[in-house]
């Protein structure tokens, strides 16, 4: 099977399905680029390059430019899901979804519920996620906390080429609003992708390294940092088991709380400032269903409380890093 | 308005700070002194500087992510612009805003912004604190033709002109939202109608001669210190490189950058003060020298610094959990 990036297996899903679906359409800020320009139009395929080529192959009716207008981006999306077709919308960096959060919070996830089942949503938004890029406050952040306390949204964050395909088959054949977070460190990240389509269920946990000792949980870009530490402490005879929820609404609470039924221990690794995290909530949920497995404190590893800084100093020690991912993990393995 | 030979030198020393300051940050970026993005202003200079010629260091900017030029036009130092672009110690911002956060509320510049649409709502606050605090002075929102077509963008010049404050819309219209063309995405084509379809005058300007800049936006303060409310103004410049440094810009032919090289608000300023006998070319050439070791030095310094403190990280935050 041939290795894939991050990037392509997300453009594989949205080309397959667009070819097997004519009522997928794709929206946003230069997803293809260069609409009324001297030049060739088509040549971004959004600037993280992940639409590349789909302009050529399905056309201005199929992937249109937008301006730059995120309220008008996102309802539309929403109108034109409620009324029979199937939107990709992309909000490039998720720092943006403050300019349209209404469209998204009030209105498409709501449908379907407040209008008594009758109405279905099936849109995605694709927004990019993530510090690290040196991209300072505004074009840093994460967000998916914000998504997942909403009902009505699906809330999608694949670590991973192979999940990044999977999930978003997924997303593309389901009838509700999907938010569908992409890592931009992961963009290049490769493992091996099969050519023909599969769907990888919502709500479905996978166990991204097995263990007996500890359990770490990690979302999105932060799975390979808790993988990467699982390694360094496997040496000293820890042998730590890493969960990947891979989405956060539905969450797959079953998978986290049997890992801790094994191990007693849990570390939490979350890209997010703490206060009303992901980290927080997995803890909560463990604390009360999975009190009695318990061996030692939940420890989380989260952002400070501050927006993102710009210096790269400064970033590499606001994202949670194998430093203080490890310093958990033994903090949380020392407790008797 | 008839400018004196120093506030010429100014207005040129300003222009030519901005060239070589951006030529700078394009050559450092590719060295990898410059972390994150780089969205330059090379080809707006006379913009820029047109606009903030005459405010004081009380009227205030609200920026762009394309905003060291309006940095430099409105005053700001050099150094401590080149230290936090490079994320440095020292830096105007601590190194903690960057190239699409930097600010200096002492020069009331009221940061670059990199939310397309974040600053003209901001602008209009505060310029209902002049018209509060009847000040006299005045608030300037940058943006640009793609930023034009943000919903906040139309609440704030509607509700500018309801409020009647001293805002002006400074539209910089280059043509371009990143990689789509300005001629795609602003429907009805005009952004100047656009403002005076809410209430106030608009001007479509020149933005590569210096002076039509200069001449407008003396009307447009002319207006709103008078209290008439804001008013707009569409500069038509050109965008000589990419979105960003490193743009390898397939949707823009050779023959288009040609043209837009060609349109150097630069060589225009020179021309014109030194044909009309106003300032001589050697004037000239001894201002762009001195700027020359300027934005040397600052480079050379700004490489040399060292990084933030750590334990900046959490500084400015009234809560740590
Ligand atoms: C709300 C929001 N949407 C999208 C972007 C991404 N973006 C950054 S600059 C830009 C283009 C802005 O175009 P324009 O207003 O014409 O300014 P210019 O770059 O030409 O100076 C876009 C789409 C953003 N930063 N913020
Ligand atoms: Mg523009």
């Amino acid at each position: 099977m041939a290795k894939k990036s991050y990037r392509t297996a997300i453009n594989d899903a949205l080309r397959s399905e667009m070819r097997r679906n004519p009522d997928i359409i794709i929206l946003g800020e230069d997803v293809a680029g260069g609409q009324g320009a001297t030049g060739d139009v088509g040549v971004v395929g959004s600037v993280f390059g992940v639409l590349g080529g789909l302009y050529k192959e399905f056309g201005p009716t199929r992937v249109i430019d937008t301006p730059i207008s995120e309220s008008a981006i996102v309802g539309a999306a929403a109108g034109a899901a409620l009324t029979g077709l199937r939107p990709v919308a992309e909000i490039m960096f998720v720092d943006f979804v403050g300019v349209c959060f209404d469209q998204i919070y009030n209105q498409a996830a709501k449908f379907r519920y407040m209008f008594g089942g009758k109405a279905k949503t099936p849109m995605i938004i694709r927004a990019t996620i993530g510090a690290g890029f040196r991209a300072g406050a505004q074009h840093s952040q994460s967000m998916h906390p914000l998504f997942t306390m909403v009902p009505g949204l699906k809330v999608v964050m694949p670590s991973n080429a192979y999940d990044a395909k999977g999930l978003m088959i997924e997303a593309l054949r389901g009838d509700d609003p999907v938010i569908y977070l992409e890592a931009k460190t992961l963009y290049d990240t490769e493992v091996e992708v099969p050519d023909e389509a599969y769907r990888i269920p919502f709500g479905e946990a996978r166990v991204a390294r097995e263990g007996k000792d500890i359990t770490l949980v990690a979302f999105g870009p932060m799975v390979p940092r808790a993988l990467a530490v699982a390694e360094a402490v496997g040496k000293d005879g820890i042998s730590a088991e890493v969960i990947d929820p891979r989405t956060t609404s539905p969450l797959d609470e079953d998978t986290i709380l049997e890992s801790v039924e094994k191990t007693g221990r849990l570390v939490l690794v979350d890209e997010s400032p703490p206060r009303c995290s992901l980290a927080s909530d997995v803890a909560a949920i463990v604390a009360d269903k999975g009190f009695k497995s318990l061996k030692a404190p939940i420890k989380s590893v989260t952002c400070p409380h501050t927006p993102v800084p710009f210096a790269p100093v400064l970033e590499d020690e606001y994202m949670p890093n194998p430093r203080r991912i490890e310093a958990a993990v033994r903090a949380v393995m020392k407790f008797d | 308005m008839q400018l004196s030979r120093d506030e010429l030198k100014r207005a040129y020393q300003r222009m030519f700070t901005i060239r070589a300051f951006e030529e700078r940050v394009e050559k450092e970026f590719a060295a990898g002194n410059i972390p994150g993005f780089a969205h330059v202003y090379l080809g707006q200079e006379a913009s820029g500087v047109g606009i903030c010629h005459d405010l004081t260091d009380e009227d205030l900017i609200g920026s762009t992510h394309r905003g060291h030029g309006h940095c430099i036009a409105k005053g700001c130092d050099v150094k401590g612009m080149m230290l936090e672009i490079m994320g440095k110690a020292g830096g105007l911002c601590g190194g903690k805003g960057g190239s699409m956060h930097i600010a200096d509320l002492s020069k009331g510049m009221l940061g670059a912004n990199a939310i397309v649409g974040g600053a003209p709502p901001i602008a209009v606050g505060a310029a209902l604190t002049q018209k509060y605090k009847k000040t006299g002075r005045v608030s300037v929102a940058f943006s640009g033709d793609g930023a034009s077509n943000q919903g906040t963008v139309f609440e704030a010049m509607n509700m500018a002109v309801v409020l009647k404050v001293p805002a002006i819309f400074a539209f910089e219209n280059n043509g371009y939202g990143e990689h789509t063309a300005a001629s795609y995405s602003v429907g009805g084509g005009s952004i100047a109608d656009r403002a005076r379809s809410f209430g106030m005058p608009a001007e479509v300007v020149d933005g590569v001669d210096f002076f039509a800049v200069h001449d407008a936006m003396g009307r447009a303060l002319e207006h709103c210190r008078a209290g008439n409310g804001p008013y707009a103004l569409e500069i038509r410049c050109y965008r000589f490189l990419g979105h960003f440094v490193g743009d390898p810009q397939a949707y823009r032919t050779a023959d288009e950058l040609k043209e837009a090289r060609a349109n150097d608000p630069l060589p225009l300023f020179r021309k014109k003060v030194t044909e009309a006998k106003l300032l001589e070319a050697a004037e000239l050439d001894a201002i762009e020298k001195a700027i020359l070791a300027e934005v040397e030095d600052a480079a050379q310094t700004a490489i040399a610094a060292p990084p933030p403190d750590l334990k900046s990280l959490e500084k400015d935050v009234y809560a740590r959990y």
